[in-house]
């Protein structure tokens, strides 16, 4: 992607959280510069005020213990927030899926 | 003629039941936030319409929801759809939610430890609001009783949070630990005719009042005994499970313990037991009577090591001499193979004539006596585990 332009990035929420934002399984947001989870986290906040806190800590910017995120069939849950994501994300044609951990109850 | 609204929060939802004076006919919507925990829901006894819940997850955090209109829709205050999130200063401005501990230096105290289970110190940590106490003459202001253990305040309907740091600094930090639910401040009560005067209780600290509207807090556990602590006299370390006032005898507290039931008559400064005849006195609910004051009711719990009624029989406990001798009552409940809990926040009492008792049961049970405790019938009997219950009465 070249600087200055704008990626439509897709994103899919755990269903919980699409409750909270009164939305749909898939998201898509616009993203201006760099691709990352850090850029997509911040998009989704600023579109969506009341996901702020729910998927990284208001103060620390931590990802919350329970959510993990990944794309094209990997783990990116433990990479840096400000890595650039996959091309395929940042082409949309694969997603950035943020995920609850599976546990009963 | 008047009617009553029950606020019912679960593991997974909310639930308002609402009924005429008769308190005979129910109706129920719900769930709200299908799926959620909502450790407590409370409106305000100000503006009865404006009603505060919390609703909380381990994977999403904390949640606050607001309803203007009596339960009918909810907002989370602070973040409208559409507007950034951050200010100027690059802060998250959508703050209903954010519960940041106090530690500046104009009104914070430092971010101390508290002792964990295994008796280490472990760093204090914000996990969820277990318990809102909205004010009792401001729509706007309500209190929010927080793991690990702190009270916050919001002027604002609830979207900004400031701590009362005065409690987590009050020095004695290091010898409080959580009890099996973690480490809550999960009772606080407004005194009605002294707006500084606030009682809070915390497993396990124990309780707290405050004369100062929050900004000091002096530990009330003289003649508190708890033999699973290394002083059972201690100062600070005993499982309060939860506290009761008559508002119009605000002096006089009644506390059910880990084990024990206690009484105050001086504002919680000295405490004598009443167990009396009751045949367990662990439990969690406790509450009183809305015009006798002398008359409470407690749930008896077989033991800490086993959470469900004595002897398989579902039993309100009364009291009309504030203590000590107390009667069964079980009419129209179960007693017979009946295991369930009634958690700590989970009994209240409307202010008709007579005098309404309502409680919930982990079964997902909510009962109702429509004559102070002399007959039950359910509410509703197949809701999730019933975390807590409040009941406004509606002229």
């Amino acid at each position: 992607m070249t600087a200055g332009s704008t990626a439509r990035i897709r994103v899919i929420l755990p269903p919980h959280l699409r409750t909270l934002a009164h939305a749909g399984r898939e998201l898509t947001l616009e993203i201006a510069g760099q691709v990352t989870v850090r850029s997509v986290l911040d998009a989704l906040e600023a579109s969506y005020p009341m996901l702020t806190g729910t998927i990284r800590d208001h103060v620390t910017q931590q990802r919350r213990p329970f959510l993990r995120f990944f794309a094209c069939e990997e783990d990116l849950s433990h990479d840096s927030v400000d890595t650039p994501l996959p091309e395929a994300v940042v082409s949309g044609k694969e997603p950035l899926l943020i995920l609850g951990a599976i546990a009963g109850g | 003629m008047s009617n009553v609204r029950v606020l019912v929060g679960t593991r997974k939802g909310a639930f308002i039941l609402f009924s005429d004076g008769k308190r005979e006919k129910w109706d129920v919507t719900g769930p709200h936030f299908a799926g959620w925990e909502i450790y407590h829901v409370k409106g305000s006894p100000k503006s009865p319409n404006r009603i505060y819940a919390s609703q909380t997850s381990g994977w999403f955090g904390q949640i606050i929801q607001r309803s203007d209109d009596g339960g009918k829709t909810w907002i989370q205050p602070g973040t409208p759809p559409g507007e950034p999130t951050t200010g100027p200063g690059g802060m998250p401005k959508g703050e209903s939610n954010k519960f940041v501990y106090d530690t500046s230096a104009e009104t914070g105290a430092p971010l101390t430890t508290h002792q964990f289970y295994d008796g280490t110190q472990h760093p204090w940590e914000f996990k969820r609001v277990w318990h809102l106490e909205p004010s009792l003459t401001e729509a706007d202001t309500v209190y929010a009783g927080v793991e690990d253990a702190a009270i916050f305040r919001s002027k604002d309907g609830g979207k900004s949070w400031q701590e009362l740091s005065g409690l987590r600094g009050h020095g004695t930090g290091p010898k409080w630990q959580p009890g099996a639910g973690g480490m809550c401040l999960h009772t606080l009560i407004l005194d009605s005719t002294n707006p500084q005067r606030i009682y809070i209780a915390i497993s396990a600290a124990g309780a707290f009042r405050t004369d100062d509207g929050g900004k000091t807090w002096k530990p009330i556990n003289k003649g508190l005994h708890s033999q699973y602590i290394p002083d059972p006299n201690a100062e600070v370390g005993h499982c309060v499970h939860h506290i009761a006032m008559n508002g119009k005898r605000p002096h006089v507290l009644f506390m059910q313990k880990h084990w024990d039931v206690m009484r105050s008559d001086d504002a919680g400064d000295n405490w004598k037991e009443i167990s009396g005849n009751l045949p367990t006195d662990f439990g969690f609910v406790i509450d009183v009577h809305a015009h006798e004051p002398e008359t409470i009711y407690v749930v008896p719990i077989k033991s800490d090591g086993e959470h469900y009624v004595h002897e398989g029989k579902l039993r309100v406990y009364r009291s009309k001499t504030g203590g000590n001798e107390w009667e069964a009552l079980t009419k129209g409940l179960p007693q017979s193979n009946c295991y369930v809990n009634v958690l700590r926040d989970a009994m209240a009492v409307d202010s008709l004539d007579k005098c309404g008792i309502y409680f919930g049961t982990t079964g997902g049970q909510v009962y109702c006596s429509n004559d102070a405790g002399d007959n039950w019938a359910p509410i509703v009997r197949d809701l999730p585990a019933v975390l807590s219950v409040e009941v406004q009465t509606l002229s």
